[in-house]
């Protein structure tokens, strides 16, 4: 049933300028409770698999669930900070479906009654055109939050790359059933054009922005604790009715969410030019090949039988304590934003590189550990996001904590390090070879800083080009250049070179 | 004459992983048939006064606080699995089904 043969595509220029795209983003953060949503088992990501199960999550008959406060807490306060509102009386539902990753045979979700509804989030792009760094702002409208709980992971055994399709059978493992989830679905998002690809990305990250601001998530998408389901339709133009959406599923990094939208637009596109229509169904984003194949046809409508869940009573925020939760909301991400570029002294256009590059909290920690703020903001965008890049990551999952950054940028400031040097241990420590002072032994880096170590590569450099030493004695200064090259290369970049440079002139009587 | 066709049955048989040969999709009509029409005679009385009722307990908001409790181990977990496997559940293929 599935075809993966790879698709033709349309070039991008060419179908911005003949469809308009609508996007549709379904955003699930698992919360951060320490236990889970109906019973009291361990949240905690990694343990051995099944080790954090009881009767309530592997559904054995009998056990009841009992609702997290904490959780309710923290969806009614993710509700209020994206400017919803919150329901005074709702119910939670049984989705019924047969899949061993719910081992009741329902997931308990919300249906018509979700806890919140009608939001908005603020998100802004850049343009890319205009004046460097413009920026332009999209209000995505939310239809509504509800809460509901995680499924079990599956490992699927035997046929081709532990894909389900030839599977001989597969392996599941409950742990993750039972986490608090909340789902965070928008309205269709309308007049992106050929920034849709931009503001998909813009969106999901400023929302991973506000879950940690609210501190009731740890968004690590590379863990899945936030997973995207990419709605994307096209037609010709804006006054035309809604065309036929594909829903991409588990597009799980910012970068991904960017580059899914941009493959559907120029599939969909390809399709209705060649006069083929775009079939309703779930499609399956492939990380390595930037592609999406088709999964499940949706045209036939869902049956899930949804009916209130019986073992659960509503509920129903009393409305004081909704207002509580909202005079204790913090400051909003764009606000948060404002008072850290006064704070660090950059400029718009240097807020918005590290927003785009996801970058806020982790420079932010980095100056946490101690690093200057433009040394922090200098490594992260600069050499860190080049190797991110070359891994095709977020920056964010790279293997480096702030704190070793930090570490790093103090070696530099102290003068151990040059800059030279200090890439070769962020290298070491990407590589797993251990904290930033760990790759320095084990490397060997460290300037030489030793004047008489120094002042004899100098002296050999001098005397083996004659010509040049004489041109400095006689006064021209510049040609000193060549000299430290020689010197840098000989000490294998390990001489702080501005100190080379002294001997240099010393020696030839110009300091 | 069946209110609930055939084709109804299937649905539900399929939806319920049911599998029922040619004379049960006929017979089922006739029986659910039966029991529809005896609860749909719960129609004949007037509600209008009645709010809809999904829960016996006259009770919002019950909650436990965040903590973590001790469940199973996996040992006692996987004890009840016809199968299992690196401490995992093992089960049958899933055909086409992803959720």
């Amino acid at each position: 049933m599935s075809v993966s043969t790879p698709e033709e595509l349309m070039d991008y220029e060419q179908a911005v300028a003949s469809f308009d795209p609508v996007l549709g983003l379904e955003v699930h953060v698992e919360l951060g409770t320490v236990s889970k949503m109906f019973c009291g088992c361990d949240t905690t990501f990694g343990a051995a698999p099944n080790s954090q199960v009881c009767p309530t999550c592997l559904g054995l008959p009998g056990s009841l669930p009992v609702l997290n406060a904490t959780a309710v807490e923290s969806i009614v306060r993710v509700g209020l900070a994206l400017g919803c509102d919150i329901a005074s009386w709702c119910r939670f539902a049984r989705k019924n479906y047969f899949y061993p990753d719910m081992p009741k045979n329902f997931q308990t979700s919300q249906y018509d009654e979700p806890i919140c509804t009608d939001g908005h989030l603020d998100v802004e792009v850049d343009t890319h055109d205009g004046p460097p760094g413009s920026r332009r702002t999209f209000r995505v409208e939310i239809e509504r939050v509800h809460m509901e709980e995680d499924t079990g992971k599956s490992l699927h055994v035997g046929g081709a790359t532990g894909r389900i399709h030839g599977a001989d059978y597969s392996l599941v493992d409950y742990n993750r059933a039972g986490i608090p989830l909340i789902e965070i679905v928008t309205k269709p998002v309308e007049g992106t054009g050929a920034l849709a690809p931009r503001v998909a990305r813009a969106y999901v990250t400023a929302l991973r922005e506000l879950m940690r601001t609210l501190g009731v998530s740890d968004v690590r998408m590379e863990q899945g604790s936030l997973r995207c389901d990419v709605n994307l339709s096209l037609r010709r133009s804006p006054s035309d009715p809604l065309g036929t959406r594909s829903e991409t599923k588990n597009v799980n990094s910012l970068r991904s969410v960017e580059r899914a939208v941009r493959h559907e637009f120029g599939r969909q596109a390809a399709r209705l030019t060649a006069g083929d229509r775009v079939v309703q169904e779930t499609r399956h984003w492939h990380e390595d090949t930037g592609t999406t194949t088709s999964g499940r046809s949706k045209e036939q409508a869902e049956d899930y039988r949804y009916f209130p869940e019986p073992d659960l009573v509503p509920v129903a925020p009393d409305p004081a304590w909704v207002e509580e939760l909202r005079a204790g909301l913090p400051a909003s991400p764009a606000v948060r934003r404002g008072e850290l570029q006064a704070a660090w002294g950059a400029s718009e256009q240097e807020m918005t590189a590290l927003v785009n590059a996801g970058a806020v909290d982790l420079v932010e920690s980095t100056v946490a550990a101690g690093a200057p703020a433009d040394a922090a903001r200098k490594w992260w965008l600069g050499e860190l996001a080049r190797h991110a890049n070359e891994r095709s990551v977020d920056l964010a999952e790279l293997p480096i904590t702030p704190a070793q950054v930090a570490q790093v940028v103090a070696l530099v400031e102290s003068g151990a390090l040059n800059d030279k040097l200090a890439r070769q241990v962020i290298e070491g420590v990407l590589a797993g070879e251990g904290d930033p002072d760990a790759v320095v032994t084990g490397r060997g880096l460290a300037v030489v800083s030793d004047d008489s170590a120094l002042l004899e590569a100098v002296d050999a450099a001098l005397a083996a080009d004659p010509d040049v030493a004489e041109k400095i004695r006689g006064g021209k200064v510049a040609a000193a250049g060549a000299v430290v090259g020689a010197v840098m290369k000989a000490t294998r970049g390990q001489a702080d070179a501005g100190r080379v440079r002294e001997l240099v002139l010393q020696r030839c009587g110009q300091a | 004459m069946s209110q609930i066709t055939r084709d109804e049955v299937a649905h539900l048989a399929r939806l319920a992983r049911l599998a029922l040969d040619e004379d049960e999709l006929d017979r089922f009509g006739g029986e659910l048939d039966a029991i529809v029409s005896a609860i749909s005679r719960i129609g004949d009385l007037d509600t209008a006064d009645v709010p809809p009722t999904s829960h016996a307990l006259p009770l919002t908001n019950v909650t436990r606080p965040d903590e973590v409790r001790p469940g199973l181990t996996q040992q006692q977990a996987l004890s009840g699995a016809p199968a299992h496997e690196d401490g995992r559940f093992r089960v049958p293929r899933i055909l086409g089904e992803e959720a």
